[in-house]
């Protein structure tokens, strides 16, 4: 989660499994305050957004409690200073810093390191 | 617990009543159905549903409205509920259920929530034709077909709370009713001989005959071995059609028995405190199958529930325990009042009565007083209303003396004791265990000012209803008391509602969400990026003014993007696998037969489910984000548009075929329908719009549950606005009448742009033309009379709206840098997610969810699985 500086030939890249960076795509693909879903290696999928200060995050992009593959199309803003994705189907918060669900402490999505590199 | 990779544990519920479903509404609080496989075995052939409201099937409740399964939260949780398939053996060893279907499962962890059968005594002929038990919607259903088409007279076995409800019914459905019950008086679990006899009285003078003091010894049938009659223990004989057993139910503990696990000398699972059975830590019992850690079988619901509670929280390593439970009840049976609570009977040593009787009024009110003037418990039969408040206060010395509380208010010494007399930690709702305390914290901590908030964030009043009252009561003391200033505000980001933020928009010609929360949010959001709420919220304001406040009217351009719902953002409807359907607009419901083709082809060939809306068009299911763009290219060639199925906006105007082809007809009201849809489509408003036209009186079109509904009379049209359907149905009420085409295009246009200013977030017509103040008066003088001289500015704002309407989907399909949008996935355009699959269902498709592995679908039989459009 690194502030991106003010260049637009930048990528998007994660870390993968304490490993590599991953390229997902370019910075200017990320409109702030919409998401979009990358496929990775492995078969997960990552869910990524940007904030209107361009901050950068990503989690995972299942929605844990109805299992579609859409937490990158939900709205994002920000609750108590926390920034937050609403899933888009049945509107549970998840913190986009640590995964945690904010309207259900047992459940949680991963989190990936993000930056624009 | 985080959802990763891994083996998934699977948790099997053996029967799904109301602490069964109650034991999954806890697995899903607890979280543990987003991390466990949970399987659900029903032998019902429906759904969990409520058993204690059973007889008011017989009050026109139908099986439907008994339910207590959301079906939604089945499967929002990924619960997989099998109706109709009880299991049939458990292998404690191998830790597997078969099902009689033949179904194996494995589980890691076994609920047995097989409740109770209703027990019908031994004696000659108890099963010939004409009798039944009273237990399942089935047995209902039975009774009451037997007693419409064989019987005049019915007897009940059992005169205690179940056998009263079945004695109620019969009486109901028109026979003649005798209660049979062995002991001296009715009720005899709840009430002493004071409240039985109170009660007998009542029931005697609704016309039905009870029998005390004598047990049934024989059932009498005639050749064909129909019930005719009944041999009574005092050697008469009672004629009767039909025999309805009701004399007490016993745990259903077969299937523990047959696999091992202990049970009670008179039946029951044995468990411990936390609800595991005592054999196999994998195994728990709750409700009325089991037998509790304090040697009771618990028949009541409240206890189930409990103990619903208590095998969620062990499951998921929390501490809970149930010890034993209070038999407190309160009931209306055939309309009397009766309660018990606490120590009823007077079983602790020292105690005294304090005893008001009135056999005129059928009132009994019993009160238990210990040692030290405390009130251990009581019994009221006829006059309940202190229930809630005695109950509460039960183990404590009340406030004013035992005999002011058993006296009728107004006869001098009686004290009308409040819910406020209780202290914080009372008990106001059993069901679930919610002390005022709680109630109160609802209201002062979690803002909430009204009883159905209060209801769902502390869940009391859920349960059997019987302390809905105290609630309200506490409640509104509590909100009074702390002059609890409530805030209107839209959300976290703003303390302006939705109707103040429209007018700042307007007035000001904000047209940017960021510019509206940066200057006019709360402290502390500004600079921030808002909420999920009030994000749509601005939008669909900037959307309805956006000529007028020089905002684009497409509403993807620019930031007007990243405050969409995910629906309006894609242009489509979000389906539960993130799947999308598609609804090309057909206004008034005309289509040609090329029109038909099209669609019909285009699903065709891109595998879409199919299927005719409410609104008179068609629905298309099951495409994928990427293939939105080129379905909707299709769609747009051969003269389609959007039909904003996903927007807050106007939906369909529905009409019937009218005058042109109609015998009664006496307008073109399909020429009406397709002017208004064409005139409003696109419109954004404070949430979805519904019309329709009908062509005569006759009213085929349902016009008058529509938000705006047209009815031709002989002299123009009649106007009719606020109706609904869905869950909550409303009239439409009529605004004016015998209005020209221009006169009711004027009004509709003045009438939706007062609403859209005026409304909140979500309030459809309905709903909004009920809370404004002065109601559909007021609307009236607005938009027919111009009382408040703004007719004129609202007609002006539609103006602009129907001069500037473009159709979304067609000015999308020809953007390259908004339809870069629609793909799966950024970096792998070319990819379908593989999380939306689809199995076949009559010829069609429907989605296919893995639930609750995270990760890629497995791959599975493919001659099975219908991958979208690849299948063909």
């Amino acid at each position: 989660m690194t502030l991106a500086p003010e260049k637009t030939d930048l990528k998007i890249q994660l870390k993968l499994d304490g490993e590599d960076w991953y390229t997902v795509c370019d910075l200017k693909a990320l409109l702030p305050g919409r998401g979009v879903a990358a496929l990775l290696p492995d078969g997960r999928q990552a869910a990524l957004f940007m904030d209107r200060a361009g901050k950068l995050y990503a989690i995972d992009n299942r929605d844990p409690f109805g299992g579609a593959a859409v937490l990158s199309r939900g709205l994002t803003g920000t609750h108590q200073g926390r920034p937050f994705v609403a899933s888009p189907l049945l509107k549970q918060r998840f913190d986009l810093e640590t995964g945690q669900c904010l309207d259900d402490e047992a459940v949680r999505v991963a989190r990936y390191e993000v930056r624009a590199h | 617990m985080t959802a990763t990779l891994g083996a998934t544990p699977t948790i099997v519920l053996v029967g799904h009543g109301m602490v069964g479903q109650r034991f999954l509404e806890a697995l899903a609080e607890r979280g543990l159905t987003a991390t466990h496989r949970v399987v659900v075995l029903c032998e019902e052939p429906r759904p969990a549903y409520d058993r204690v409201a059973l007889t008011s099937y017989f009050s026109g409740k139908t099986p439907e409205d008994l339910s207590m399964t959301d079906m939604e939260f089945i499967e929002t949780h990924g619960i997989e509920l099998f109706v109709g398939d009880p299991a049939e053996t458990v292998d404690r060893e191998a830790r597997k259920v078969t099902a009689r279907s033949g179904q194996v499962f494995e589980y890691d962890v076994l609920v047995l929530a097989t409740g109770s059968y209703p027990f019908v005594p031994p004696v000659p002929n108890k099963d010939a034709e004409g009798c039944f038990v009273y237990r399942t919607i089935e047995d209902l259903l039975a009774i009451e077909e037997y007693a419409k088409t064989r019987a005049t007279t019915g007897a009940v076995v059992g005169g205690g709370l179940l056998g009263l409800e079945a004695a109620g019914a019969l009486k109901g459905l028109g026979l003649t009713s005798h209660i049979v019950e062995f002991a001296p008086r009715l009720m005899p679990v709840q009430v002493d001989d004071g409240g039985g006899a109170a009660l007998l009285r009542t029931i005697e003078d609704m016309g039905l005959t009870v029998h005390t003091g004598v047990g049934t010894q024989e059932i009498i049938t005639d050749e064909s071995g129909a019930v005719t009659g009944m041999k009574l223990s005092d050697g008469s004989e009672l004629a009767t059609d039909m025999v309805v057993f009701s004399a007490g139910v016993r745990p259903r503990d077969q299937l523990a028995r047959d696999c091992g696990l202990t049970v009670g000398e008179r039946g029951g699972i044995t468990v411990d405190e936390q609800c595991r059975t005592v054999n196999d830590p994998h195994v728990f019992a709750i409700g009325e199958c089991a037998l509790a850690a304090d040697g009771r079988v618990y028949g009541l619901v409240a206890p189930g529930y409990e103990q619903a509670e208590t095998a969620a929280a062990t499951i998921a390593a929390d501490e809970a325990a149930f010890t034993g439970a209070d038999l407190s009840t309160k009931l209306k049976l055939l309309g009397v009042d009766v309660a018990s609570f606490g120590d009823a009977h007077g079983a602790t040593a020292d105690c005294l009565d304090v005893v008001y009787a009135d056999s005129r009024s059928g009132v009994y009110k019993k009160l238990v007083i210990g040692r030290d003037g405390e009130l251990l418990g009581g019994i009221l039969v006829g006059d309940a209303e202190a229930y809630g408040t005695l109950r509460a206060l039960t183990g404590s010395v009340p406030p004013v003396s035992p005999e002011q509380l058993v006296l009728p208010a107004g006869s001098g010494g009686g004290a009308q004791l409040g819910p406020s007399a209780l202290p914080d930690e009372a008990v106001i709702c059993s069901c679930h265990n919610v002390t005022k305390g709680t109630i109160r914290g609802a209201v002062t901590e979690h803002k909430c000012t009204t009883v159905p908030e209060v209801k769902k964030c502390t869940k009391a009043g859920t349960g059997c209803g019987s302390c809905v009252k105290v609630l309200g009561q506490l409640v509104n003391a509590e909100l009074e008391a702390s002059g609890v200033e409530v805030d209107k505000g839209l959300c976290g980001c703003f303390s302006q509602t939705r109707e103040e933020l429209y007018e700042i928009v307007l007035a000001l010609r904000i047209n940017t969400y960021q510019q509206l929360l940066d200057r006019y949010g709360r402290e502390g959001a500004r600079g921030g990026d808002g909420c999920e709420i009030c994000k749509p919220a601005v939008a669909s304001i900037i959307a309805s003014l956006a000529p007028t406040i020089g905002a684009s009217g497409y509403v993807l351009e620019g930031e007007q993007a990243t405050l969409q719902d995910s629906n309006d953002h894609f242009l489509a409807n979000l389906q539960k696998n993130g799947s999308y359907s598609v609804v090309p607009r057909i206004p008034g419901g005309e289509v040609t037969p090329e029109g038909l083709i099209v669609i019909g082809e285009i699903a065709r060939d891109f595998g879409l489910y199919t299927k005719i809306t409410g609104g008179q068009r068609i629905d298309m299911f099951g495409a994928r984000v990427e293939q939105l763009p080129l379905i909707w290219a299709r769609l747009v060639d051969a003269g389609f548009e959007s039909g904003h199925a996903y927007g807050k906006s106007l939906r369909t105007v529905k009409s019937c075929v009218g005058q042109t082809w109609c015998r009664y007809g006496v307008q073109d009201s399909v020429r009406m329908a397709i002017d208004l849809e064409l005139r409003y489509r696109g419109l954004r408003s404070p949430h979805k719009l519904k019309s329709a036209v009908s062509g005569c009186q006759r009213e085929c079109a349902e016009a008058q549950s529509k938000d705006f509904g047209v009815i031709a009379t002989a002299n123009g049209w009649n106007l009719y606005v606020g109706g609904n359907g869905g869950a909550t149905p409303r009239h439409a009420d009529l605004l004016a009448q015998d209005l020209s085409d221009a006169e009711l295009i004027r009004l509709i246009d003045r009438f939706l742009m007062f609403y859209i200013r005026t409304a909140d977030r979500l309030e459809r017509t309905s709903v909004w033309l009920e809370r404004i103040p002065g109601g559909l008066d007021h609307v009236r003088d607005v938009v027919v009379e111009d009382s408040l001289g703004i007719c004129e500015e609202l007609e002006s704002l539609m103006a602009d709206h129907v001069a500037n309407y473009a159709d979304e989907w067609a000015t999308t399909i020809n953007d390259p840098e908004k339809l870069a949008r629609f793909v799966s996935f950024v970096n792998a355009p070319d990819t379908p997610d593989p999380v939306v699959g689809f199995v076949p269902e009559r010829d069609q498709i429907k989605p296919d969810l893995p639930l609750l592995s995270i990760g890629m679908r497995p791959t599975e039989n493919t001659a099975e699985v219908l991958e979208g459009s690849a299948q063909r």
